[in-house]
């Protein structure tokens, strides 16, 4: 598959994210696709620490700050009043982190999507409260270190992209940054596809809180798609699967190796992950 | 003064609806709950018959509906919505966040008594106990007083750029029938200006809002709301008086009622100013010189105006609906800080009377003043049922 990037010059340098911060990356090709006719919500999260303190911003369109529950409702409210002022063209985008979408923001951004809010929210998943020093949020998969899961998370990860599937929306897709054309695609296709909420959840690694170098972003998103822990897809009115890229048979063990945040688990606890891996693929690969 | 408006047989509910139309706002994130909904079902039906064109969003939460209504209105459009009791206190986080972002919101609040207990009565505690989020309260006490005031709420509001809240309680006015003559749309039109923000959220015109500040941005941000804030006496007396000019009814931001020569001052809030009206008549045909202050407008508290009022009352007597444990009732506090520090300041007696939707009436108000202008007032709010 390829899809050339096409970048309209909206985030910019200067921005104070971590050097190697894969959701800067993220930021750069969700915003540099959408353009400049936007407008961002973005809730208290790393996100909005990028976006800059007043009156600096690293994003060349409006960007309002909500509280950390409420992104998909602050949105919605911003488009519901562009379209009584007769405003058709402008992109209405929520920005938020896995805490602000899988927990906190959930209830608002579920109301959005069967409202049939014309928005696009996209959750920048790093698979843990991140910006307040890594606290487990429901994002945060099996047995994975936390601050507050000292000896590793009890339970899954909660499954958010099929949780929004059941919402019959127009468009979801995962993404993440090791695969940069692709998630610049499921955005531009995501701004195309008007008349409902369009969810994107794009995973992000954390190199704070996964314990991985700065420069090993894009190479453990990339293992997360091959081990089959992260597969990468479409989903069209709640029903039309497309995957874009599955497991290649790279053991979990792969993945996590390159990971403080899994440095504690035994060869029982990989072999556990590896089936929970192995059984949510298989669950997910009949729907394509 | 222009065409009359038509005379209806109203809940006081409806008659904000009323005015809500006439105000004509663009977004109204919407979410039930009693006692309130009927204001929302009225607007819905205008919205249905074609009478009203607005963008009606079916929120999941009181927060949401908050939180959509503060962005709808900073991307540049009038909004409405409308509450009442744990729906309040859900938003109590967008409250604030509404002040801060001087989004001039106006939202109809029907007071209802707070859980836990459960219970549907008419109580000020929910509303009184947002004082300090940095929203305009006005307390009403009928249906054509909510009426007039939710107009002119939209008025002050946007010229303050801070959100109002226009209050009345629980049956006793939101589902009570009553003749409310209507401000005529002609009138209404000549009243209140397009909103026409000069700041909003606008790819054109590039402005964000929300993002983290310095300490001094913060303060400074803080003291500019405080100075709006302290500006609303003035934009209310004079909004009140046009609308006086415009429709034959003004109300002042506090009202004296047969205070001449009167040796105590019933102060209240909202309906119990109704039935005090009664009992004043009925003392003051008794020969028992006794007035009446009713302060319609509680944020900001009109301090200097309730001190020149006051000046030269040998006594007052609140009569408080609600109630915070360990200080007592609102207005009561409100009144002895405003008092504070007067030369010859009258003593106060602070009574909780009608606490979680009781009924007082006029012959238990009158027994309440006999017995206030007879003892010397206590420290703390008491209970009088």
């Amino acid at each position: 598959m390829s899809y050339q990037i096409e970048e309209q010059k909206v985030f910019n340098s200067g921005h104070s994210a971590c050097p190697g911060c894969s959701e800067a990356l993220a930021i750069r090709f969700i915003l540099n696709t959408l353009g400049p006719d936007t407008i961002a919500v973005v809730p208290p999260s790393c996100i909005a620490i990028i976006s800059g303190p007043q009156p600096l911003s690293s994003m060349r369109i409006p960007v309002y700050q909500s509280t950390l529950e409420s992104s998909a409702a602050s949105a919605a409210g911003i488009k519901r009043a562009l379209t009584a002022q007769g405003n058709d063209h402008t992109t209405v985008v929520a920005i938020a982190g896995d805490g602000g979408t899988y927990d906190i923001g959930f209830q608002s951004l579920s109301s959005a999507a069967e409202r049939g809010e014309d928005i696009i929210y996209i959750c920048l998943d790093n698979e843990g409260y991140m910006n307040t020093g890594s606290q487990k949020s429901s994002a945060t998969p099996s047995l994975a270190y936390t601050t507050s899961t000292p000896a590793g998370k009890g339970t899954p990860k909660k499954n958010m992209a099929e949780i929004m599937a059941a919402h019959d929306i127009p468009y979801l897709a995962t993404a993440t940054t090791g695969y940069p054309e692709d998630l610049a695609r499921k955005v531009a296709k995501a701004q195309r596809l008007t008349g409902g909420l369009r969810f994107i959840v794009a995973l992000v690694p954390c190199l704070d809180g996964w314990g991985i170098p700065d420069s090993a972003g894009p190479k453990v998103s990339r293992l997360a798609v091959e081990s089959g822990v992260f597969p990468l897809y479409e989903v069209e009115n709640g029903v039309n699967y497309t995957l874009n890229f599955g497991p290649k048979d790279v053991p979990v063990a792969d993945y996590t190796a390159l990971q403080k945040r899994y440095r504690h688990l035994t060869a029982k606890d990989q072999e556990f992950l590896q089936k929970e891996v192995d059984g949510n693929w298989a669950r997910l690969a009949k729907k394509f | 003064m222009s065409a009359q408006g038509k005379r209806l047989l109203l809940n006081g509910n409806h008659a904000v609806s009323y005015a809500v139309k006439l105000a004509a706002p663009r977004v109204i994130p919407v979410y039930p709950i009693t006692p309130q909904t009927p204001i929302l079902e009225k607007i819905t039906d205008f919205l249905a018959d074609g009478e009203m064109d607005a963008e009606v969003m079916t929120m999941e939460s009181e927060h949401s509906a908050m939180a959509a209504a503060i962005t709808a209105s900073l991307a540049g459009v009038r909004v409405f919505t409308a509450t009442a009791s744990q729906g309040l206190l859900l938003m109590h986080e967008m409250l604030h966040y509404a002040s801060g972002a001087r989004a001039p919101i106006v939202m109809a609040n029907v007071n209802r008594t707070l859980g836990s207990p459960w219970g549907f009565w008419p109580d000020q505690t929910d509303s009184l106990a947002q004082r300090d989020v940095g929203w305009i309260q006005y307390y009403c006490e009928n249906g054509q007083e909510s009426h007039d005031t939710t107009l002119l709420a939209f008025r002050v509001a946007e010229q303050a750029m801070l959100p109002a809240m226009v209050i009345h309680e629980a049956f006793y006015v939101s589902h009570a029938l009553e003749a409310v003559e209507l401000v005529s749309p002609e009138q209404a039109a000549s009243y209140l200006p397009p909103f026409a923000p000069l700041h909003r959220l606008d790819p054109l015109i590039g402005e964000s809002w929300g993002n983290t500040v310095s300490q001094q941005m913060f303060q400074d941000h803080r003291r500019d709301l405080g100075e709006a804030m302290e500006g609303v006496a003035a934009l209310a007396k004079a909004a009140d008086r046009e609308l006086e000019a415009l429709v034959g009814r003004g109300y002042g931001i506090v009202e004296q009622y047969r205070c001449d020569g009167a040796e105590l001052v019933i102060a209240t809030m909202g309906s119990m100013t109704g039935t005090a009206r009664d009992a004043v008549d009925e003392l003051r045909s008794e020969g028992v010189a006794v007035g009446l202050l009713k302060v319609k407008l509680f944020r900001p508290f009109p301090a200097t105006d309730v001190r020149e009022l006051l000046a030269g009352v040998p006594k007052v007597m609140v009569l408080d609906r609600n109630f915070a444990p360990g200080t007592g009732g609102f207005l009561f506090q409100e009144l002895k800080s405003a008092l504070y520090g007067m030369r010859g300041a009258p003593p106060i007696h602070g009574y909780l009377a009608g606490v979680g939707g009781t009924s007082i009436s006029p012959a238990a108000i009158k027994e309440l003043a006999r017995g206030a202008l007879a003892e010397e007032p206590s420290a703390n709010s008491v209970w009088k049922g």
